[in-house]
């Protein structure tokens, strides 16, 4: 179901939480709502999922006007960023919650509920309660639970935010594929541009209650909208008004005249990536991303002089 | 000049061993008078009076105790004592729960004012909520015309009592539950909104379970400061011999009438009651520490 938010204000006590928000997801796209942490992004989901009320606007589900029902009825999946677990019941009731208020059949829930946890990788562990249970799994449950009602749209908050580094990497790739499987519309939360990237097709940047930008990932790399958006994904540097891309400075092998003179200060090897700190003949400090093989071309030393080649830098306005 | 490495241990270890006991002593000493100072005083408050009333109780033997448990009166002022507590305490549980829920989720002005209004049967003396209880539902009050031309009578009967019982033992639960409420939070009762759970059923399902552990703990204090009740219920009970008289008022009755086996025994009746409630509440508490640690 294809979701649309027109003109939301949110407003707690005095802090402006959302102003004058409006998003247009299509049906069964995988969106990233990207931004700082304050900068509405999770109240823009909570009331996509009807746990918040606009001051102003409008939530449209599918085409329906949702604004005003309760999030019982707006079929929306919810994954909790800390995953809210029933702790009294076991892996199974959890996941069953849904269907068993909806007074399903027995064996219907039980069939749903087999096939859910095999999805998420629990089939072993439907008899367990929520405390026996690691982070990664009480995340997988969450999703399953989420997912026994069959909702028309998915919306997660800061899904991999409380998992290390390992199992984050391993769900994001696993809800990619997930969504793969079962196109249902997804929203999820985060403050990490890496994790937006990797995993959403649409990024919805968000900052101060406000919208910066949405596009694919690709496009917001490549054509920022404005300063913020440009500094929040990707690396950047910052040479007075202008910005630009550290792997886009070249490092000339040759003084031919045409670069800038600069000292390289330090150089820190990252595996494959090279960081490369500079300060050009006027004072300024930026850097630059190289390949190892090409720094090893270069031979780069610390305290060496070279030149390098500053591409058009993006200025936006102001 | 060498020095073996034993001598020069054992030449310093002497002092420092004996500083160590010196201090582990110090550290003992101070646990025991903290103990003796802690068992003592209840001891003197607690301990010695109960105990002292069961050994009065029985320096006779059985027979005495039982013709007086078994009179009539005795008999009596134990059902009615039940009867009070069976309807107070579950219409205090309800209106705690549902205060608990207010205090906790609820979101409107001046809501710090229904704080205080909850706790003030513990500020009150019960002596007070009795007099107060009179001059509302007494055949001079407010509703005294009113509840008489209906043939209702509060005061000096089994409504009075059940009233004045219920104010006197009303913040318990919803004290008891709203810590446990806050702890919850409201994650889990969002989920189960977000899947498909109606209010009722999210109450049932998720918030009582998750708070039951607080509810029992207030539902065993109601129920003990129930049990022993005495003032309030005093003033509005008429202390009616044989008909208004729960177990409290009964042993005072018996104490003033020079009945002190009555009195003792009726006494320990109600101790063993309170001592019951008391038991059930650790039991009770042990399970769910021992639930959870699983």
């Amino acid at each position: 179901m294809a979701i649309e938010v027109r003109n939301v204000d949110k407003r707690f006590g005095d802090f402006v939480a959302l102003g004058d928000v409006s998003i247009t997801v299509q049906d069964g796209a995988l969106t990233a709502l990207l931004g700082p942490s304050g900068s509405g992004k999770s109240t823009l989901l909570r009331i996509i999922a009807g746990l918040e009320t606009p001051d102003a606007g409008e939530v449209l589900i599918g085409g329906h006007d949702v604004t005003h029902s309760p999030a019982r009825t707006r079929d929306v999946g919810f994954v909790f960023q800390h995953y809210a677990p029933f702790k009294n019941m076991t892996v199974h009731d959890n996941v069953a919650f849904g269907l068993s208020v909806r007074k399903r059949p027995k064996d219907e829930i039980n069939a749903r509920v087999h096939e859910l946890l095999g999805l998420v990788r629990l089939d072993g562990l439907a008899k367990r309660y929520p405390s026996q249970l690691s982070g990664g799994q009480l995340q997988r449950m969450a999703l399953a639970r989420a997912l026994a009602v069959q909702p028309q749209v998915l919306l997660l908050d800061e899904p991999f935010g409380a998992l290390d580094a390992q199992v984050r990497a391993e769900l994001r790739e696993w809800l990619r594929r997930l969504h793969d499987e079962i196109h249902v519309t997804t929203i999820f939360v985060t403050h990490d541009q890496e994790e937006a990237m990797e995993v959403a097709r649409q990024i919805v940047v968000m900052n101060a209650g406000r919208i910066e930008q949405a596009g694919a990932p690709g496009e917001l790399y490549e054509t920022p909208a404005n300063e913020f958006v440009m500094s929040f994904i990707g690396p950047v540097n910052r040479l007075g008004d202008a910005f630009l891309r550290p792997h886009d400075i070249q490092i000339l092998p040759d003084d031919d005249g045409t670069g800038t003179e600069a000292l390289v200060e330090r150089v820190v090897h990252l595996g494959f990536e090279v960081r490369v700190e500079l300060k050009l003949h006027d004072g300024r400090d930026i850097w630059a991303q190289v390949t190892r093989e090409n720094a090893e071309q270069l031979e780069l030393t610390e305290g060496q002089i070279l030149s390098v080649r500053l591409p058009a830098a993006r200025v936006f306005a102001t | 000049m060498s020095i073996s490495p034993a001598a020069g241990i054992g030449a310093r270890r002497p002092p420092v061993r004996g500083s160590a006991e010196a201090e582990a002593r110090a550290a003992r000493a101070r646990r025991l008078g903290a103990r003796t100072i802690a068992l003592g005083y209840l001891a003197l408050l607690l301990l010695a009076p109960v105990a002292m009333i069961f050994y009065r109780t029985f320096e006779h033997g059985l027979g005495p105790v039982w013709s007086a448990v078994t009179a009539p009166n005795a008999q009596r002022a134990f059902w009615l004592s039940l009867e009070v507590v069976a309807i107070a305490v579950p219409l205090n549980t309800i209106f705690g729960v549902g205060m608990a829920l207010l205090l906790e989720r609820g979101r409107f002005r001046g809501k710090w004012i229904l704080g205080v209004l909850i706790d003030l049967p513990f500020a009150i003396s019960p002596v007070v909520v009795g007099l107060a209880l009179v001059l509302v539902y007494g055949k001079t009050g407010w509703f005294g015309d009113w509840l008489a031309e209906n043939g209702i009578q509060v005061i000096f009967s089994m409504p009075g009592m059940v009233l004045a019982t219920a104010v006197v033992s009303l913040p318990f639960v919803a004290r008891e539950t709203v810590p446990v409420l806050h702890e919850l939070g409201t994650d889990s009762e969002q989920a189960a909104a977000t899947l498909g759970a109606s209010s009722w059923q999210t109450f049932w399902r998720v918030t009582l379970p998750g708070i039951r552990w607080g509810v029992v703990y207030g539902v065993v204090l109601t129920t003990a400061r129930a049990l022993g009740e005495f003032g309030a219920v005093s003033i509005v009970s008429g202390r009616i011999e044989g008909q208004t008289q729960t177990l409290p008022l009964y042993v005072q009755d018996r104490f003033e009438n020079f009945d002190s086996t009555g009195a003792y025994a009726a006494a320990v009746v109600l101790a063993l009651l309170a001592l019951a409630t008391l038991l059930a509440m650790t039991l009770l508490t042990r399970r769910a520490h021992r639930k959870a640690g699983t």
